[in-house]
């Protein structure tokens, strides 16, 4: 290799850990990593201190690899740090890109997320109302912790992000092409999403289409499918059609329908949208009571439709009262 | 709510339900100005995320029309209307937007009368329930979290 190494950091916002082990998933990739590169700070792999990054000079890293998404003041910390300390920021993952399954919190509210975790859980010590405060005072001094913000955002939404790579999680070949990018220079221009293809997930998806007309919408188990044709046809939600390919199918070759991990196609802002406005569409009836009660065989439609993205949405979080 | 005017982004379509507003018009019947009217070829041109646009931007209430079932200059065009709105309606209330806020209606070209009754009955409606919080609170999120 040339004479300096690519200096490299990893971090988890707000994630479930699942896009570090993509990374680890390129398995004896990872060692031309490190050929390649130094890894000056990766939480869940490499020793390396907060105050270690602190310590480092403005745009001394080369590479910044953001996981997870922004929930507490700890993550706006550390997303902003490695905002300084790096030269390029990638936001990797659905939750760095819209919020992911985190953001399904913004569906509620902070004060009902507190009291199930920590005054409804049924595994909680009884009468334990222990809830988590920023500061606490005990003998001796002021404790403190992150705050737990009222809503979850995306990395874009705190930081200048440079490139968005997404995927729950990304699948290892693409993360192996995007940190070739990097090794090698060629990188396209700022602000794209890297490491997805510009079609839908339906362009690649190998199922036989033909004209969908749906009188009844199936949860997996309520139906034997048919692996040849397309699982919407078949009444079996899949947002294929709403989604950006690039993941090699995974879940539709296993059978199961398409999530919309990788986000919304090109120009798309609200992936949810659009998704509602093609389910709907293929319902079978003119009549109103009986449309009605085909989409009733699709509960908690939001949550499936913004599974990924509801901080990346056109309504961001509830506006309840 | 003093010198409160609702906002009301009204979706209509041209053959059916802009034909009917504009006939509301020569007929000089009166009705609230506190619709923006949006002409669209057909209510099916109606993407769900206009309405979500609308709302983010600031739109108190947002209105969608087009013609009666069987009637879309189209043929099939309303019926797509229709299968989406109820699935959009939920989405809505899981946003925890109010009911209210978000209405479909079917407006023939010859229903300038009805046009007006229902802008009327909607900015009352919206005048009631108040201002829509979304976009300030879409704002203030970025100030202070």
């Amino acid at each position: 290799m040339g004479a300096k190494k690519l200096q490299v950091a990893l971090y988890w916002g707000a994630a479930c850990g699942g896009c570090d082990v993509a990374v680890l998933d390129t398995n004896e990739f990872i060692l031309t990593i490190a050929e390649a590169a130094d890894i000056r700070f990766w939480p869940i792999a490499v020793d390396g201190k907060y105050k270690d990054v602190e310590a480092m000079k403005d745009g001394e890293l080369d590479l910044a690899i953001f996981h997870g998404a922004v929930r507490n003041s700890e993550n706006e910390h550390i997303a902003k740090l490695l905002r300084r300390k790096s030269k390029l920021l990638v936001a990797f993952g659905s939750c760095a890109h819209m919020g992911g399954v985190p953001g399904l919190a913004n569906l509620t509210r902070k004060d009902d997320i507190f009291a199930t975790a920590y005054l409804g859980n049924a595994s909680l010590e009884p009468g334990n109302k222990t809830i988590p405060h920023p500061q606490t005072k005990v003998d001796g001094g002021t404790l403190e912790i992150p705050t737990f913000y009222k809503r979850v955002y995306r990395l874009g939404d705190v930081v200048e992000v440079d490139y968005f790579v997404p995927g729950c999680p990304p699948a290892p070949a693409q993360v192996k092409a995007v940190l070739l990018a990097v090794v090698k220079g060629e990188l396209p221009p700022k602000k794209s999403v890297v490491g997805a293809d510009e079609r839908a997930l339906c362009d690649e998806c190998k199922r036989a289409k033909t004209e969908k007309k749906v009188k009844r919408f199936y949860r997996p188990w309520e139906i034997i499918q048919d692996p040849s044709r397309c699982l919407l046809e078949q009444g079996i939600l899949c947002m294929g059609s709403a989604t950006r390919g690039g993941c090699g199918v995974r879940c539709p070759n296993s059978n199961v329908g398409c999530r919309g991990c990788y986000g919304p196609l090109p120009g798309v802002t609200d992936q949810g949208a659009k998704f509602l406005s093609a389910v709907a569409s293929i319902v079978d009836s003119k009549d109103r009571k009986e449309v009605e009660g085909i989409l009733a065989g699709l509960p908690d439609f939001a949550s499936f439709a913004y599974r990924y993205g509801v901080p990346a949405s056109t309504l961001q979080r509830s506006h309840g009262a | 709510m003093n010198g409160y005017e609702p906002k009301l982004v009204g979706f209509l379509c041209n053959w059916c339900s802009y034909t009917g507003a504009d006939l509301a018009g020569t007929s000089r019947i009166q009705y609230p100005p506190n619709i923006r009217i949006v002409r669209v070829m057909c209510s099916a041109r109606i993407d769900p995320s206009f309405v979500l646009v609308a709302l983010a931007r600031g739109a108190d209430g947002v209105l969608v029309c087009g013609c009666h079932p069987g009637d879309c200059h189209y043929s099939e065009g309303n019926y797509k209307t229709m299968r989406r709105f109820p699935l959009l309606k939920r989405v809505l209330a899981t946003y925890g937007i109010e009911d209210e806020r978000v209405r479909l209606e079917w407006v023939s070209a010859s229903e300038g009368q009805r046009f007006a009754d229902i802008v009327s009955d909607m900015t009352e409606r919206l005048r009631a329930l108040g201002p829509s919080r979304v976009r300030t609170a879409l704002q203030t999120d970025q100030l202070e979290r």
